[in-house]
């Protein structure tokens, strides 16, 4: 308490100099919290991006077999049929759902006389659920009874309809031609920010039931297909009971990797989420050498101020100040100048990550690094930083104040 | 009660090596006053500090109500002087930033004396050195006799047993030193040890006990009452 008001003295003494210290703790605590924010909005929005292409799935394409095995030779190649995805549904219980893919790159949809070239694929319900396919309002995803029945029904991506309709139009409910069949619009795709695909961008792609598909296409073997196993921690157990599935099915060596290729997006998710956690620690560790910066300022001032305040040592040690009632004086003042400097930063910061956010650029770029996100967490970690430069930048000062001999200090001028 | 055995105190100045005292013994009995006369350099602010606890002999022993004082590290003699010993300061020493109150609250803060009570005792110190009325004025709103006043009220403040006085006239007028020395008879009184170091011949003249250093030694030691009683 003594302290507290000793330190408000020297506030008031040396105003401009305590000031311009303060700045830079605020300065430099700022920047931590910028950085750390940016690394944080970062992560976050490249997750998302992943995350949109499906949360917790394995894609598999088919391969070829890598090894002899039962007279067949090597390079064979070993496809699924949906019948064969509808029997690792029933007999994998690792696999939650799976869906077929079925693709055919350019397809013309026409309505009342114009025309476009798109992508149409032929999945089940459980797709869409599975790939985040989420529809507008007013609109759907195909259902269980399109199906059953083989309805002519499509779902849009949103910058097909963009492109077709108009941005802004619902078209749900109109006719439209799919290769000169009549098909009715049943949903748009909401606007996903994608980072990552594997046949393309979804919001270029129309969906139709793999069973219509099946009936206008003769294409018995799907391009891919898309599974969730049923806990994402089993996901390779998934995929080896999908792969032994397909080896006895076919007669393939069960040791044989390569005659199914799986994407194991889990892995993806967690692999780039290491990465982004390593560029956030980069970046805060950048922002934290600014606030070492600030640090060695405040320290410079406390040496400034030991040596102004000799005689002050002097008469509190005469008096019987224990030099480690020296000590903590000036630890405690160097931890004040930082709080209250280290606070500013706060402000400061979370002001700057507002007005960012109050930029109104909008660009690829921006799209990640212009989302910094602020949390009690970020405060957390760089008060802690805050916290320890401040111990630092005070206990040296404050150990040469407590050597301050007596009688020296007392005859000091 | 204050015993030193052949105390000598060594200054490194650089190459040349500065004794300060060399070889003194002396024993101040509780509640003596003596003045320690000599001119400059003959070593009086070394003893001064040595008493005080502020600074430790190169050579020799002092023992202070029988603790070896001359073998405690730092912050030991913090607490002695904290405890045993008020200083008044030729220059005051006092806070500039700091009210009369709160410099006589120092030593109490160091005894962790709880807040109530410092207050209640600095307000107390700063009455009886006759300070009532200034208890909330800064030292550059003092006079010299009122600041020094305000010191001895900060070294009274613990209760000590010993007051050291460093050229405590030195820069009053000769008003305001009457006041200061008619204080130290009031303390006296009371029971304290009093060691003044002065070349106020004033102030000597109400000490009981004279000691003269020259060359770092110890020239004379005279006790008053024995004069007198050798001149009857």
């Amino acid at each position: 308490m003594h302290a507290i008001l000793e330190y408000y003295h020297e506030l008031k003494k040396e105003k401009l100099r305590m000031v311009l210290t303060m700045l830079g703790v605020c300065w430099g605590m700022a920047n931590i919290i910028l950085m750390l924010s940016v690394g944080e909005g970062l992560y976050r929005e490249l997750q998302r991006g992943l995350l949109s292409m499906g949360k917790d799935i394995v894609v598999v394409w088919p391969g070829q077999t890598s090894k002899a095995y039962a007279g067949f030779p090597v390079g064979r190649r070993i496809r699924f049929t949906t019948e064969d995805l509808n029997r690792i549904a029933g007999q994998v219980p690792l696999i939650e759902e799976i869906s077929p893919e079925f693709i055919r790159w350019s397809e013309t949809i026409k309505d009342n006389g114009h025309n476009m070239d798109t992508r149409i694929t032929g999945v089940l319900p459980c797709w869409g659920e599975m790939r985040s396919m989420v529809p507008e309002a007013g609109g759907r995803f195909i259902n269980e009874m399109d199906l059953k029945r083989k309805r002519r029904v499509i779902f849009i991506g949103n910058a097909v309809r963009d492109k077709f309709f108009g941005s802004g139009v619902n078209p749900v409910g109109r006719q439209i031609k799919v290769s000169d069949i009549p098909f009715t619009v049943i949903g748009v795709m909401k606007k996903k920010m994608q980072t990552n695909s594997y046949s393309g961008m979804d919001e270029n792609r129309c969906s139709i039931p793999a069973s219509t598909y099946s009936t206008m296409f003769n294409q018995k073997y799907p391009n891919n297909a898309v599974f969730r196993p049923v806990d994402r921690k089993r996901s390779e157990q998934a995929q080896d009971a999908f792969r032994k599935f397909l080896a006895s099915r076919y007669k393939c060596d069960p040791g044989d990797d390569s005659i199914a290729n799986f994407w194991d997006t889990i892995k993806s998710v967690e692999t780039q989420g290491k990465i982004l956690r390593g560029i956030q620690i980069f970046m805060g560790i950048i922002g934290g050498l600014t606030l070492i910066i600030a640090g060695i300022g405040v320290a410079n001032i406390m040496y400034v101020t030991v040596k102004e305040r000799t005689r002050e040592i002097g008469i509190k040690m005469a008096v019987g100040a224990r030099p480690v009632y020296i000590i903590s004086q000036f630890v405690l003042e160097a931890l004040l100048t930082v709080g209250i400097g280290g606070a500013l930063g706060i402000a400061l910061g979370k002001g700057m990550i507002a007005i960012v956010w109050a930029l109104p650029i909008e660009n690829e770029v921006m799209n990640f690094i212009g989302r910094p996100v602020y949390s009690p967490l970020l405060a957390l970690i760089s008060s802690t930083i805050l916290t320890f430069i401040g111990l630092l930048t005070g206990v040296f000062p404050a150990r040469k104040a407590s050597m301050v001999d007596p009688v020296e200090a007392l005859r000091y001028e | 009660m204050i015993v030193l055995e052949n105390v000598g105190k060594q200054y490194d100045m650089g190459a040349i090596k500065v004794l300060a005292l060399d070889g003194v013994s002396l024993e101040i009995g509780a509640g003596e006053m003596l003045a320690v006369l000599g001119p400059s350099g003959s070593g009086k602010s070394t003893l001064m500090n040595l008493l005080g606890c502020l600074d430790t002999p190169s050579s020799g022993s002092y023992r202070l109500d029988g603790e070896l004082v001359s073998e405690m590290n730092r912050t030991q003699l913090a607490a002695v002087r904290n405890r045993k010993i008020g200083f008044v300061f030729q220059n005051f020493n006092l806070l500039g930033y700091a009210t009369a109150q709160e410099n006589v609250e120092l030593p109490l803060i160091y005894a962790r004396t709880p807040t109530v009570e410092r207050r209640r005792r600095a307000i107390e110190m700063l009455e009886l050195v006759g300070l009532g009325d200034r208890v909330k004025h800064r030292p550059a709103e003092l006079s010299g006799g009122q600041r020094q006043r305000v010191a001895m009220a900060r070294a009274l403040a613990n209760d000590p047993d010993i007051i050291l006085a460093d050229e405590p006239t030195g820069n009053l007028d000769s008003k305001s030193g009457e006041e200061i020395v008619a204080l130290f008879e009031n303390l006296h009184k009371r029971g304290k040890t009093l060691i003044v170091v002065t070349h106020d011949k004033n102030v000597a003249g109400h000490c009981k006990r004279v000691i003269t250093l020259l060359d770092g030694r110890i020239d004379t030691d005279i006790r008053k009452g024995d004069s007198n009683r050798a001149a009857r």
